[in-house]
């Protein structure tokens, strides 16, 4: 009876939310691409198109995700790109090919993340630094670390890890489901614990919360640890694709400012304390979308260029 | 519950803002504190919520004293105070605002269905039917959010409820409905501290009325004791103590006139001011003060009407046309609109003319330096961010930073408020000046003593409309009934 | 009468800072002090000098540009492409990409004060749209040669006898900041920094705010078709020539006390804050640090001073431990 209650109180509210713009405009984006690519002779809706979509979205929607947090608690996290880089070469290296060292190396992963949230978060609230230029500058951190250890590659993760990254059960990537599962924990987080309710606070008016009893350091700095672990998982995946770590696995992705974009793209507010992961999920297969069509239409471009020419 | 306060006493910077004041309120009672803008009752509020400490005096919550160093000691207490900023976010819901840092939590989880249903029954229980607990705020009415104020102040099992100027922001037929909420909290065994300074929702709701005066107690009697006339007599009926300057005996010709001047808050004023006349502007608040000023300095500009300045009709869609035309406007609220506070004192007292006059800039420079002087500026020198001068000697840098425009027309809001007794004065000196230069004032001013002391003539809004105008020095009396609606004197204005 | 202090005010520390590290410099490196080492210098920090310069005017006004990286990209990949080595294109193509630096800081401008959208979006999805369309023009490879003339501003100079050659870029730079300082002295400079600091205020004295942050942003976009001309000129061309300057920007004009949010700071301390980047790169390359610990040493750095500002600030802010007599309407 509770469960029906709830879902019928929340159907509304899917549909109206600041989310809803974003789904409709990811329908009307995914129905005018495959209208072009048919157009020109293709087949859009394939399975296997859709699903390179969707892995390719993995690693952004998990980085974004997080993101959102933080964004919702009026802050924002530039190191991503650069955590998750280093996030991988961690993964890889405790694992080091070793099948055994799985749960190390994740444990690994998941406590330099936390360890680069909390700084984040504590060099915003106890440092008073503008989030943007904390985040940015322990984004430069890490850089430094990475450029000063690493020259490409390195370590390598178990066959077994690397099945996190390839296998399907169906015909859907686990990967995708990873995703789908950190999107939920956090919506669960956002809508069912105290925690959750306080970043909205927090992000919404920073005043009206310390008024009414909110913890807001604690929360600021819980929102950029939870960001920094997203990012950490991003990381991690990211590994089990390459069977590798690579330092600029994270900038070459553009992860930081294009989780960004698909936060706002999600409906969420730059300034905070308004939006969600719906959007932002929207957000992240919009940008999917929109990035496989250039593709196609890059490619077209670049094999009629290559044939035109003698 | 009952609350006891004795001889309260604050004062800032050494002037005297509470007088030994003496307060109690009972369980079940609606308890109206009444008295003009700058009689303390704010301030009374704000010793009662923690937020300031009194200097003397105490406070006992049954019988028991306390000492409520910070909001929260006051609210643990049981003492709620409803401030008339909201202290709501607008994008949460009602149930997540009534429960905020409190959440209800069941096996590590936020229980929203006890959040919700805990919030409906307070709805319920003070008869709140227009919405429910998951409605958005920020699609509520100003009266409904000021509900929710409530309800959030309930579900903290206050028992001591205090408001501050609860019906400032309502309309008509909302007021009727916060009357009956507040009705119905007495009826729990709530006591209701209720600040206003409007008749019609005093003698409906309260019990005790207490009258406060330059920061004393002028007296508590029982509401039946009183009739709206003596309650009036009692707030304002003072001596004419303060020194105002000599007011003007001849005046130039029409140099500002309003016809049939209508925005969303305020409809059909007309008005004229003269060259060399004050003209003064009252009204109870959210009467559209504020609104007529901002509307012919083109800030948010008229919607029907004409404006005319030494009778060419001229249209003031935006501040910097108005500026360009003539018009000054000192803000209400300095520090949001008025000043840019990390910039020098120069900068400020220059940027009208960086704005506005590019070509005078040069030449204001050496004049901005005679101006300041002219306004009486104290300050460590040009150089000095205006953040860190007085409220007074701001408020000389705005002066100077538009009088540095030459306007033929100078709109004042509240010019004097929060600034000490001698910059008051230096204010008032100014102006008077100004006028006799040759400039049109239109001033409003909630301090009605000053306000009659100033001005050449009245205008009295109700409501977003002329009330009726009154000639230079009326009582204070005229101006109250006019602005409450209750009774129109007829006098005859000489022009 | 005004004391140096005063003048130089709130930014005194990046002056400073540059001074300790120029002797830092010349401490380890005794030929750094030659004409032609300091010029070199100069030469090698001109570009983002340029860049911080445009940047300032957007922050000072309250607002961000994220978008000169890849507006930087853009032109140089343009500019090859068009010229192909042709050196009679070097002038009609200078001017297409002045027209495109202006074109780009006017959609973010109008996007940002009409349309009201955070000039972080704004930016943010000019940055995308920018590599975006560098990606699909160029397929990942930009194609075509820069002119010589082209490369001249950024790789040559201009031989004074006696002194010897003094590199363009050196000398553009001088004259840009002797602009900026002039524009900030302007009225237009006035009416600027007051509109970062508070707006509304600056809206009511008739400052005409939107028309004022939409020049900054323009003048931010012709900083970084300079920039790209310099660039192009002395790094060449490949699609990754403007990767990350946005924030070494921002990061230049952070360090030169300018404060996020607007409002305050001057527009040589700015660039003050990007010769300090330079000189640091140019001291820890001395030091053997090369290249590796560089970016943790800046990031390190770029905290610290923020949080010594907040840290000044938040001490000069006390002041008022009375609260005025009732400031609001009892």
């Amino acid at each position: 009876m509770t469960a029906l209650a709830e879902r019928v109180r929340w159907a509304p509210r899917l549909a109206t939310g600041p989310a809803a713009g974003t789904w409709i405009a990811l329908g009307l984006v995914v129905l005018l691409a495959a209208a072009i690519v048919t157009a020109r002779g293709g087949d859009y809706l394939t399975q296997a198109n859709l699903l390179n979509m969707l892995s390719r979205t993995t690693a952004l929607g998990i980085v974004a995700v997080g993101q959102t947090i933080a964004i919702l608690a009026g802050s924002l996290d530039l190191s991503v790109a650069y955590l998750i880089g280093l996030t991988s070469l961690i993964a890889a290296e405790v694992m080091a090919g070793d099948p055994a060292m799985i749960v190390p190396g994740v444990l690994a992963v998941l406590a330099a993340s936390a360890l680069v949230g909390l700084v984040n978060g504590l060099v915003i609230t106890k440092l008073q630094v503008n989030a943007f230029i904390a985040t940015l500058g322990v984004g430069l951190v890490i850089k430094g670390i990475l450029e000063s250890r690493y020259e490409g590659p390195a370590g390598s993760v178990p066959v077994l890890f690397q099945r996190l990254g390839y296998d399907r059960i169906g015909p859907i990537p686990v990967a995708v489901l990873l995703m789908l599962a950190v999107a939920g924990a956090a919506a669960l987080f956002l809508h069912r614990t105290r925690a959750g309710h306080h970043v909205y606070a927090v992000g919404g008016n920073v005043e009206v919360a310390r008024l009414s009893g909110v913890p807001t350091t604690r929360t600021t700095v819980l929102a950029h640890v939870i960001c920094s672990l997203c990012a950490g998982v991003a990381g991690l995946y990211l590994a089990s694709r390459l069977g590798a770590g690579a330092p600029y696995v994270g900038t070459d992705g553009g992860y930081d400012l294009e989780s960004i974009a698909a936060v706002v793209l999600g409906g969420t507010v730059l300034a905070g304390g308004r939006g969600g992961v719906s959007g932002t999920v929207a957000g992240v297969l919009l940008l999917a979308v929109l990035d496989n069509l250039f593709d196609q239409l890059v490619l077209d471009a670049f094999f009629k260029a290559s044939c035109a020419a003698p | 519950m009952t609350l006891a306060m004795a001889g309260i006493s604050k004062s800032f910077l050494g002037v005297g803002v509470l007088h030994d004041v003496d307060l109690d309120v009972r369980a079940g009672e609606v308890h109206a504190l009444v008295g003009e803008n700058g009689a303390g009752k704010s301030t009374l509020l704000k010793v009662l919520s923690g937020v300031h400490q009194p200097d003397a005096g105490t406070i006992a919550i049954d019988g028991e004293e306390r000492t409520f160093a910070n909001p929260r000691h006051a609210q643990d207490a049981g003492v709620a105070i409803i401030h008339q900023e909201f202290t709501l976010l607008p994008e949460r819901t009602v149930a997540q605002n009534v429960f905020l840092g409190r959440e209800p939590v069941r096996r590590g989880l936020v229980d929203t269905v006890a959040m919700e249903h805990a919030t409906a029954a307070l709805l319920a229980e003070i008869g709140e039917t227009g919405f429910g607990p998951d409605a958005v705020v920020r699609r509520l009415s100003v009266a409904q959010q000021q509900v929710v104020e409530i309800v959030k102040a309930l579900a903290t099992d206050a028992r001591i409820v205090a408001m501050d100027e609860p019906t400032a922001a309502l309309a008509e037929h909302e007021v009727a409905l916060l009357t009956d909420l507040v009705r119905r909290l007495t009826a729990r065994g709530i006591a209701v501290l209720y600040v206003s300074h409007r008749m019609p929702e005093i003698f409906a709701l309260a019990d005790r009325i207490t009258v406060l005066k330059d920061g004393a107690r002028v007296t508590t009697l029982t509401a039946a004791e009183l009739e709206p006339p003596t309650l009036v007599r009692l707030m304002v009926g003072r001596p004419l103590s303060a020194y105002y300057p000599p007011r003007a005996t001849e005046f130039g010709d029409v140099r500002l006139e309003v016809r049939g001047g209508t925005a969303p808050a305020i409809s059909g004023i007309d008005l004229t001011v003269r060259a060399g006349e004050v003209v003064g502007v009252a009204g109870l608040q959210g009467a559209g003060r504020t609104e007529l000023l901002r509307a012919i300095f083109g800030a948010d500009p008229f919607t029907a009407g004409d404006v005319l300045l030494d009778g060419r009709p001229v249209r003031l869609s935006s501040p910097r046309r108005a500026i360009a035309a003539g018009v000054a406007m000192v803000t209400e609220d300095r520090k949001a609109e008025g000043l840019a506070l990390a910039q020098s004192v120069r900068e400020n007292a220059l940027l009208v003319l960086h704005a506005v006059f590019r070509r005078r800039a040069r030449v204001g420079a050496a004049r901005t330096r005679d101006l300041l002087a002219t306004v009486g500026l104290r300050s460590a020198g040009e150089d000095q961010e205006v953040r860190f001068l007085s409220g007074g000697n701001q408020q000389k840098v705005v002066l100077a930073k538009w009088l540095a425009a030459d306007p033929r027309v100078l709109l004042l809001d509240e010019p004097t408020r929060g600034i000490d007794v001698g910059a008051k004065a230096a204010v008032h000196e100014l102006v008077r000046e100004q006028a006799e230069a040759g400039m049109a004032v239109l001033m409003v001013c909630s301090e009605l003593p000053e306000l009659i002391g100033m001005s050449d003539r009245i205008c009295v809004l109700h409501e977003g409309r002329l009330a009726g105008e009154l000639p230079a020095g009326a009582s204070e009396e005229d101006v109250m009934a006019l602005a409450t609606g209750h009774g129109v004197p007829h006098v005859e204005v000489p022009r | 009468m005004r004391t140096l202090r005063d003048r130089v005010g709130a930014a005194a520390p990046v002056f400073g800072v540059l001074l300790l590290l120029l002797v830092a410099i010349a401490v380890v490196n005794p030929n750094f002090l030659e004409p032609a080492s300091l010029l070199a210098y100069l030469k090698r920090a001109a570009p983002l000098a340029i860049l911080a310069v445009g940047q300032y005017f957007v922050i000072v006004s309250g607002e961000f540009d994220l978008s000169v990286g890849s507006l930087v990209t853009v032109q140089v990949v343009v500019a090859a492409r068009l010229i192909d080595g042709d050196e009679s294109a070097t002038v009609p193509v200078i001017v297409l990409l002045i027209g495109l630096g202006l074109l780009v800081g006017l959609v973010n401008g109008l996007i940002t004060t009409r349309l009201h959208v955070p000039s972080f979006v704004t930016t943010l999805g000019m940055l995308l749209v920018l590599s975006g369309a560098v990606f699909l023009w160029t397929g990942g490879a930009p194609r075509g040669s820069l002119s010589e003339s082209f490369r001249e501003p950024g790789r040559q100079g201009i031989d004074i006898p006696g002194f010897g050659q003094v590199p363009w870029s050196a000398l553009i730079l001088i004259a840009v900041a002797a602009g900026a300082a002039v524009l900030m002295r302007s009225a237009w400079g006035h009416t600027l920094v007051a509109t970062g600091d508070n707006d509304r205020a600056a809206a009511l004295a008739g400052v005409p705010v939107e028309r004022v942050r939409t020049t900054a942003f323009v003048l931010s976009a012709l900083a970084a078709t300079v920039a790209a001309i310099l660039l192009g000129g002395f790094a060449g061309v490949s699609a990754q020539v403007g990767e990350g300057l946005e924030f070494s920007a921002i990061t230049a004009v952070v360090l030169g006390g300018v404060v996020l949010g607007g409002g305050r700071g001057s527009v040589l301390a700015a660039l003050a804050g990007a010769l300090v980047l330079e000189a640091l790169f140019t001291l820890l390359n001395l030091l053997g640090v090369s290249g590796a610990l560089e970016s943790t040493v800046q990031g390190v750095i770029i905290i610290a001073a923020v949080a010594y500002a907040a840290r000044r600030a938040g001490r000069r802010r006390r002041p008022p431990a009375v609260p005025e007599p009732s400031p609001q309407p009892a």
